[in-house]
């Protein structure tokens, strides 16, 4: 249980719906722990920011999960949390461990420009 | 939208979040900044068991959150995620700038804390995430019945290593000194275990990929022989550092490793400026410490408006 301010992803149906229905999705797969807490709360922070893109988060132990974890982005990925960045149903950039605001703003700068 | 303030706080850790419910409380105009989110190094502590007031262990997050709430419902006004890029520090006026925005003030308390100290080697940015690693709780599980490195000595790297060990099939730690600077007891655990080896007086000067396994050069500090490790993967815990990058040119007075220099009334040695928490020159760094400074600089403010 992810206890964020942000919409959970809760299935890969509802991440393929979020994807097809969104230009700009950013997607931050973790658990409660001290590398993921300070991604989660930049991505709140940065919903006010960036309103034209939607911030979310999904379990990593979920099972559906599964759809984030076997993404070939992600395949060397040693570190909590995978945060994966998707436009127009597209993976355009995924990151593997804690990110700091500065990072995460630079790659919206990148990918969602 | 005011961008003037009695007080501006830089750092959202619990010395700043101390300091600005005091503040607030007492009606001075308080802007909390921090280019991350609210909490400082409490956000990222699983189980914070010593912070007096909770019986049973509170989760980090919900420590440093409840902290957040209570400076905000006392009028607290915060600015996070926000990218600072300047400060000015003399003179009567103070001000930040972060987004593009100046923000100016007759206070500015210095609250950035302190962060894990980065080797700073060729390959250690690079593979952060896909073989390096600084948390054992999160990423342990990634390394199970694997071989890794541990660098560091301390307390903190042994403590992590032993959670470590519930996961991995072995562990070499690197170490720059021959013997280990953590507490006995934990010292002892480690140089005890069976699945444990180390490489005394050694420095890590690089690291490299070789398919999926890590390949760490380091340097043997007494002779300077290089030697390489290839493991699966390696975890750093090298100590802290101040977060004192943002006021290198300001005038500010620091101790020898950087840490800011105040008297007992977290006065810094520019007039207006105060100092506190983990950033500060002082000899314990525990979330009470921080709290205890935060307090005492917001009252001296409070005490001369």
């Amino acid at each position: 249980m992810l206890y964020t301010n942000l919409e959970h992803v809760t299935s890969r149906e509802q991440l393929q719906q979020v994807i097809e229905e969104n230009e700009k999705v950013a997607v931050c797969c973790g658990r409660m722990g001290p590398m993921c807490i300070p991604v989660y709360e930049i991505f709140e922070i940065l919903r006010d920011k960036y309103p034209d893109i939607q911030f979310m988060d999904m379990e990593f132990d979920s099972p559906d999960a599964a759809v984030i974890r076997n993404l070939p982005e992600c395949s060397t990925f040693r570190g909590l949390p995978f945060t994966v960045y998707y436009r127009n149903g597209e993976v355009v950039k995924a990151t593997s461990s804690i990110q700091t605001a500065k990072q995460i703003k630079d790659i919206i700068g990148e990918v969602f420009a | 939208m005011s961008r003037h303030f009695d007080l501006i706080i830089i750092g959202a850790g619990p010395a700043g979040l101390a300091a600005a419910i005091y503040t607030a409380r007492a009606g001075v105009s308080t802007l909390v900044m921090d280019q991350s989110s609210a909490g400082g190094q409490v956000k990222t502590t699983h189980q914070v068991a010593n912070y007096p007031g909770f019986v049973e262990p509170v989760p980090g997050h919900q420590l440093a959150t409840a902290m957040k709430k209570q400076a905000e419902r006392y009028g607290a006004r915060f600015e996070l995620a926000a990218d600072i890029s300047a400060v000015s520090l003399t003179g009567e006026e103070k001000w930040v700038e972060a987004d593009g925005e100046r923000y100016q003030a007759r206070f500015v308390l210095i609250a950035t804390g302190s962060s894990p100290r980065l080797l700073n080697v060729p390959g250690e940015i690079e593979f952060k995430g896909t073989g390096i690693s600084y948390c054992a709780t999160c990423d342990g599980e990634f390394y199970t019945g694997k071989d890794i490195v541990v660098v560091g000595g301390g307390n903190s790297a042994m403590e992590e290593s032993l959670m470590l060990l519930q996961h991995v099939n072995s562990i070499t730690v690197i170490h720059q000194f021959d013997m280990l600077q953590a507490e006995k007891i934990t010292a002892d655990k480690m140089m005890q275990h069976p699945k444990v080896n180390f490489l005394w007086s050694h420095e890590p000067r690089g690291f490299a990929k070789e398919g999926e396994h890590m390949v760490v050069t380091a340097q043997n500090l007494k002779s300077g022989e290089l030697v390489t490790v290839t493991r699966d993967g390696v975890f750093v815990f090298v100590g802290m550092l101040p977060n004192t990058g943002l006021f290198r040119e300001a005038g500010l007075q620091t101790n020898a490793y950087g840490y800011l220099v105040t008297n007992d009334a977290m006065e810094t040695n520019l007039p207006g400026v105060y100092a506190a928490g983990d950033v500060r020159d002082k000899r314990y760094r525990q979330i009470a410490t921080a709290v205890g400074d935060g307090t005492i600089a917001s009252l001296e403010i409070i005490r001369k408006l």
